[in-house]
């Protein structure tokens, strides 16, 4: 066969070349990552810590099944389920855009997992740590917000930035309910153009750059984090 | 109730569209599994083999399935295969030879880490005892890494089967496919999804909820 990466200069046929779209593609699905992102790290982090109050039972209880719930359904049945059977359900949900039901689909599905991490996180310090907060009069706020959840997120990046970098992988699963994103991209622009393979080499190297620079980011805020002389324990990859 | 209607869903309707998707979804998550772990080992030998030709290949394939995205994988599949063998090639096939070679690269960083948590010394104590490469990594090192990961190995297996869904992309007939035909076919598609999510819950959570009681098992054990 012959390369033809003319092809990304060709007009698709609204007067855009198909480069001008996949780097338009590509502005979605960091948008789709990026807003999935900011939710799955507000509710992550709110449900692990209260997987680990010890006072509340039933607030573990609630909490534990909401990380059960996301974890035990496929994704992409999530993504349906927030894209067709949500507004169906609620009718305040049917003026939502795509867009947003897509990024609470992905948002709470790896809230779930990073909730895990921060219960992980939180139970892996020594029982000292919450202790010598109760001494010194911490309330239970308190201990968490200066005692605990600081150290605990210290210990949880490594397995956070490879939840981060899954994330954006998993963007791609938009394609499914019609977001423009990139594997959106690569499939209209294969079946329009019938080159596959130029398509899906430039859109792969898009997404492996996307999760190296996911990568490189997680990298600098565990540099600059650091507290010397505390060595963060591994505890476990993501996936 | 919420104006959904899930009567229309019967034994009749289940045993049309979902069983047989319901068995392919199953099939690939044993075959991609069993596959997935005989690969993923041979990449983890490699890995650790200590030699550059061999570190060299297998670092870079695995470290290249895992930075791109399952979808995308799919589709290169199954647009590469028909290209290099001449042929079309059915989305079920495809997928079954896309899961193996996918998996393969994250089993293998599970035995990896297995073959790493045993201690230098059993390779030692083989090696005393006159054991081939082969006969060490086969009657000391392997079983006991697989029986350290094994709890590992089962939740990745678990998320193998969500994984399955994705197969939608190209089109194979798995069990989200059954249950959104009947749903087109019937005009239910919201309720449709729904029974979907609720099936792979239940299944999703009993396995989840065995791999721990087995974890507590094991840890008693050792």
């Amino acid at each position: 066969m012959t390369w033809d990466w003319q092809i990304f200069l060709t007009d698709d046929g609204s007067g855009r070349t198909y480069l001008e779209w996949m780097l338009e593609a590509w502005r979605w699905t960091l948008a789709v990552a990026g807003s999935s992102w900011l939710v799955a790290m507000g509710v992550g982090a709110v449900v692990g810590t209260a997987r680990t109050l010890q006072d509340r039972p039933v607030l573990v209880k609630l909490a534990n099944a909401w990380v059960e719930l996301f974890r035990n359904i496929p994704l992409l049945v999530q993504i349906f389920l927030w894209y067709f059977v949500v507004p169906k359900i609620i009718p305040a949900f049917q003026q939502v855009p795509g867009f947003v039901l897509v990024v609470f689909g992905l948002g709470f599905f790896t809230s779930a997992r990073i909730a895990e991490q921060f219960r992980a996180g939180i139970q892996a310090l020594p029982k000292g740590q919450r202790y010598a907060a109760m001494a010194m009069g911490f309330s239970t706020w308190q201990t968490y917000r200066y005692v605990l959840l600081p150290m605990a997120f210290r210990i949880i990046l490594p397995p956070l930035t490879s939840e981060s970098m899954n994330l954006l992988k998993n963007s791609s699963v938009a394609f499914a309910v019609s977001i423009a994103e990139l594997t959106m991209f690569a499939m209209q622009a294969q079946e329009e153009t019938s080159r596959g393979i130029e398509i899906y080499l430039a859109v792969t190297a898009l997404y492996a750059m996307s999760a190296f620079a996911v990568n490189r980011v997680f990298a600098f805020i565990e540099l600059k984090m650091r507290v010397p002389g505390f060595v963060a324990a591994s505890t476990g990859g993501g996936h | 109730m919420f104006g959904l209607d899930l009567s229309f869903i019967n034994w009749d309707i289940l045993q049309k569209f979902v069983v047989g998707g319901f068995i392919f979804s199953v099939q690939l998550t044993v075959v991609a599994t069993l596959g997935g772990i005989f690969f993923g080992t041979l990449l983890a030998l490699m890995r650790l083999s200590g030699k550059a030709a061999l570190m060299g290949p297998a670092a870079f394939y695995v470290n290249g399935m895992r930075s791109v995205p399952l979808v995308m994988v799919i589709l290169w599949f199954y647009l590469l295969i028909p290209f290099l063998i001449g042929k079309p090639i059915g989305a079920e096939l495809s997928a079954i030879i896309t899961f193996i070679a996918f998996e393969a690269a994250y089993f293998s960083e599970i035995m990896r880490a297995g073959i790493q948590s045993i201690p230098r010394g059993q390779v030692f104590a083989g090696q005393a005892m006159g054991m081939t490469y082969a006969q060490n990594m086969r009657l000391i090192i392997l079983p006991q890494a697989f029986r350290n990961m094994l709890p590992v190995l089962l939740t990745q297996t678990i998320i193998l089967f969500q994984d399955t869904s994705l197969v939608y992309a190209i089109g194979a007939y798995d069990l989200l496919k059954g249950f959104t035909n009947a749903g087109k076919i019937y005009g239910r598609t919201e309720e449709a999804y729904l029974m979907a999510a609720v099936v792979y819950f239940v299944i999703c959570f009993a396995l989840s909820w065995s791999v721990k009681r087995l974890q507590a098992k094991i840890a008693i054990v050792r």
